[in-house]
């Protein structure tokens, strides 16, 4: 008799345990670097960007996978012929979490909020264009702009343009509250965040019941807890020395992609030597950036001479403009004044490719004779040090923002790059009605960028994603920074 | 001469001389990169092989012997130069210093050692510095106990108490008669704590918070071996026999010394 109860047990016990592995409805996602706040519109994190975009909050407009403009919150929109109304047509029954419903007022708030003057948003550059924005009825939004900008759309496609609500707009940071298929569960600090299907979506419903982001910043952590199945999938995976070790699993997928990523050299252009223009060419100029791919990321990513990639329009090849030239270098550099010996430090933030590219910058630096201190930093201090107050000589970053020209056009940022020329050739492009003159002043832009060289130009960011191979619906590239888990699901 | 005393001597001196070598000379440079010539095996160019950078693998060990018995002598000494004369100061006062010396002891013995050390780097700061001060912290209790424990008995003694009558201070005491007298378990203490020190700091540099790149140390190569185990498993071999052998070879030399200092034990043989 026990033994036939304990068979009994067993075998229910086993049907339980197979039932829950076919209905796997949560998707772990490792993520390298933990965000610093989960308010798109009030910082800069990328990070930020990549558990929330989609998923909790969403835009008039939304990029996709394959970094198209697609219909977000706005059903539809139409533009004026002199380019400078834009008028939204808003959808129907669209609540936030909190129930609070969505309509013109919340877009009226949204863009009032990010070009406010004492506006918190990253990319105040998108909204500058904005007069007014105006609410003829409670479903169409027009927005006027000051002068005609192609920019604009995508723009309001990012992360920093996602739709808020004015009562819960000081608290997302903490507790986001936003629109999208996903709603914000809790968030565990220093290891994850985690997020439930939102019932009451207005779209249609995500098919994971639940998602966890966690955060993992040692690529041989990440390793192990990617062949435990602890992570069900890491969209951009630290370590690609490992990628054939994933390959010969065959429970893992594998898929390398492009990101509109560039990993850069960052220089402090308001402090010496970097000022000097001969300075920084010495500087690109000493640096291996082939053999710097090699060894950082097995060799993906693409080489880049400004700052666009491959996979953006208009994009110019500028590689040979400072080819590896040891000599080249310390010409120039004794051309500036620069002695051999100098010190200078490089502030490396946690991703792979920042602490060992920076071993091997100071490597090759050492090569033309310069000294290289390298300080470690975690992420927050990062951003408060080097992003916001600008106190640094040099690092080592990726820009994941896609088709960031604009970033050397501003007044104030944190590499204190200032060109009226270059300004003047952003403000052109931007107001460039035809498609052939926006091509040619893009090129324009990536000349002037190789030219004066503010910062020295790496490589493109590849997506290097491994997961589960019966997890469906995941981005193969990443066009804008994003985990867009909306279409993802478990295949049976 | 014990065999333990022999090994241990010849393991640890060929360390130490590996580190004094690196003073003067190195295969290659232990911080030259060389991308094309990345994850070879060992060969007679590269005896050890070369890492993901392309470094040299043996001059990296070399140089990492360096600055690891750097950072462990220095936190020995940092050790033993506070804790000892706390200990010994407990030992001859008694009374309330002796019992806030140990409490504070006690209290420094209640935080596990790697974590107090891990707690003093991450507060000021990464860096071989700030490891050796903060393994040098850890160490203080240990000596402290050890030269409280066995120099208490000392003060009883006949000899201490003729002192004494003679009208010698404490001070006085403890140079003569004490600390020589518990010179030998000192000795042997500093290289067992010395073996621990390796370990910290190897600890330190595995979690990043030892000593800085591109300055090599074993800790760090045995972290950036991780990511490349399948590729090339020798890469964490060689860091990791670096420090056993140093543990070992300090280990067996304590044991030795203690064999042949400990005059109880001498008056056996």
């Amino acid at each position: 008799m026990k033994r036939i109860l304990l068979a009994a047990m067993t075998t229910t016990a086993l049907l339980a345990s197979a039932g829950a592995g076919f209905s796997k409805d949560t998707l772990t996602v490792g993520e390298v670097l933990e965000p610093p706040g989960l308010d798109p519109t009030a910082g800069a994190a990328s990070a930020i960007r990549r558990v929330t975009y989609s998923n909790i909050y969403e835009g008039l407009v939304r990029i996709d996978g394959q970094g198209n403009l697609k219909p977000g919150l706005a059903e539809s929109w139409t533009t004026s012929p002199d380019e400078l109304t834009y008028t939204f047509k808003l959808r129907q029954n669209v609540k936030f979490h909190d129930g609070t419903p969505f309509d013109c007022a919340i877009v009226k708030f949204s863009y009032d909020r990010a070009t406010a003057p004492d506006s918190t948003n990253a990319q105040k550059g998108l909204f500058e264009p904005i007069a007014k924005t105006e609410c003829p009825d409670p479903s169409t939004a027009v927005v006027t702009l000051k002068r005609p900008t192609s920019t604009f759309l995508f723009g309001m496609g990012w992360g920093d343009a996602v739709m808020m609500a004015p009562g819960s707009a000081a608290t997302n940071k903490t507790k986001p509250v936003g629109t999208g298929a996903f709603r914000f569960k809790r968030w565990v600090q220093g290891d994850r965040v985690e997020l439930e299907r939102n019932p009451d979506y207005w779209g249609t419903p995500a098919k994971l019941a639940g998602v966890t982001f966690r955060f993992i910043s040692d690529p041989s952590a990440a390793a192990a807890a990617v062949l435990a199945g602890d992570i069900d999938a890491f969209p951009e995976f630290p370590a690609p020395e490992l990628l054939e070790r994933f390959k010969a699993d065959n429970r893992l997928q594998v898929e390398v992609g492009t990101t509109a990523g560039k990993v850069v050299f960052v220089l402090n252009n308001a402090r010496k030597p970097f000022d000097d223009v001969k300075v920084r060419r010495a500087l690109a100029h000493a640096i291996d950036r082939k053999a710097l791919v090699d060894a950082i990321s097995s060799g993906y990513g693409a080489l880049i001479g400004s700052h666009y990639t491959p996979v953006d329009p208009g994009y110019l090849d500028l590689n040979s403009v400072y080819p590896y030239d040891v000599a080249k270098a310390k010409a120039l550099l004794a051309e500036a004044g620069v002695k051999p010996g100098t010190v200078m430090t490089i502030v490396l933030p946690p991703p792979a490719y920042s602490r060992r590219g920076g071993e091997i910058i100071a490597g090759m630096l050492s090569q033309v004779g310069l000294q290289v201190n390298l300080v470690p930093m975690e992420f927050a201090q990062w951003l408060d040090q080097v992003f916001k107050r600008s106190d640094y000589e040099t690092t080592i970053i990726g820009h994941t923002e896609a088709r960031d020209l604009d970033i050397y056009a501003r007044d104030t940022y944190y590499f204190n790059y200032q060109n009226p020329e270059y300004k003047a050739l952003y403000k052109a492009y931007t107001e460039a009605k035809d498609e052939t003159q926006r091509i040619e002043l893009l090129g324009k832009l990536q000349r002037k960028l190789s030219d004066d060289e503010p910062n020295v130009f790496l490589y493109a960011l590849p997506k290097i994603g491994v997961w589960d191979k019966k997890v469906q619906g995941l981005w193969k590239n990443l066009p804008i920074p994003a985990n867009d888990l909306t279409a993802a699901s478990w295949a049976n | 001469m014990s065999r333990s005393l022999l090994i241990g001597g010849l393991v640890t001196a060929a360390i130490v001389g590996m580190a004094l070598v690196s003073l003067v000379w190195t295969p290659y440079s232990p911080t030259a990169i060389n991308i094309a010539k990345k994850l070879q095996g060992p060969s007679l160019t590269y005896w050890l092989g070369t890492d993901a950078f392309g470094r040299d693998v043996f001059s990296m060990i070399m140089v990492g012997a360096r600055n690891s018995i750097l950072v462990s002598v220095v936190a020995v000494a940092v050790g033993a130069g506070i804790g000892v004369p706390l200990g010994a100061l407990a030992a001859a006062r008694g009374g309330m210093i002796d019992n806030f010396v140990m409490r504070l002891t006690d209290l420094a013995f209640a935080f596990p050692a790697l974590l107090t050390a891990v707690i003093i780097t991450a507060v000021f700061g990464p860096g071989a510095f700030n490891a050796m001060l903060a393994i040098g912290i850890f160490n203080i209790p240990v000596f402290a106990r050890l030269t409280r424990g066995s120099s208490l008995g000392l003060w009883k003694r006949e000899y201490v108490l003729a002192a004494r009558c003679a009208g010698r201070g404490d001070i006085a005491i403890t140079l003569d008669h004490v600390l020589p007298n518990i010179g030998h378990i000192l000795i042997v203490q500093a290289t067992i704590q010395f073996a621990l020190a390796i370990v910290a700091e190897a600890g330190l540099s595995y979690v990043g918070l030892g000593t800085q790149p591109p300055q090599p140390s074993w800790g760090k190569m045995l972290n950036d071996a991780q990511t490349y185990i399948y590729q090339a498993p020798l890469l964490a071999v060689f860091p990791g026999l670096a420090i056993t052998f140093a543990v070992l070879g300090l280990n067996l030399l304590g044991d030795g010394l203690r064999d042949l200092l400990d005059p109880r034990i001498r008056r056996q043989r």
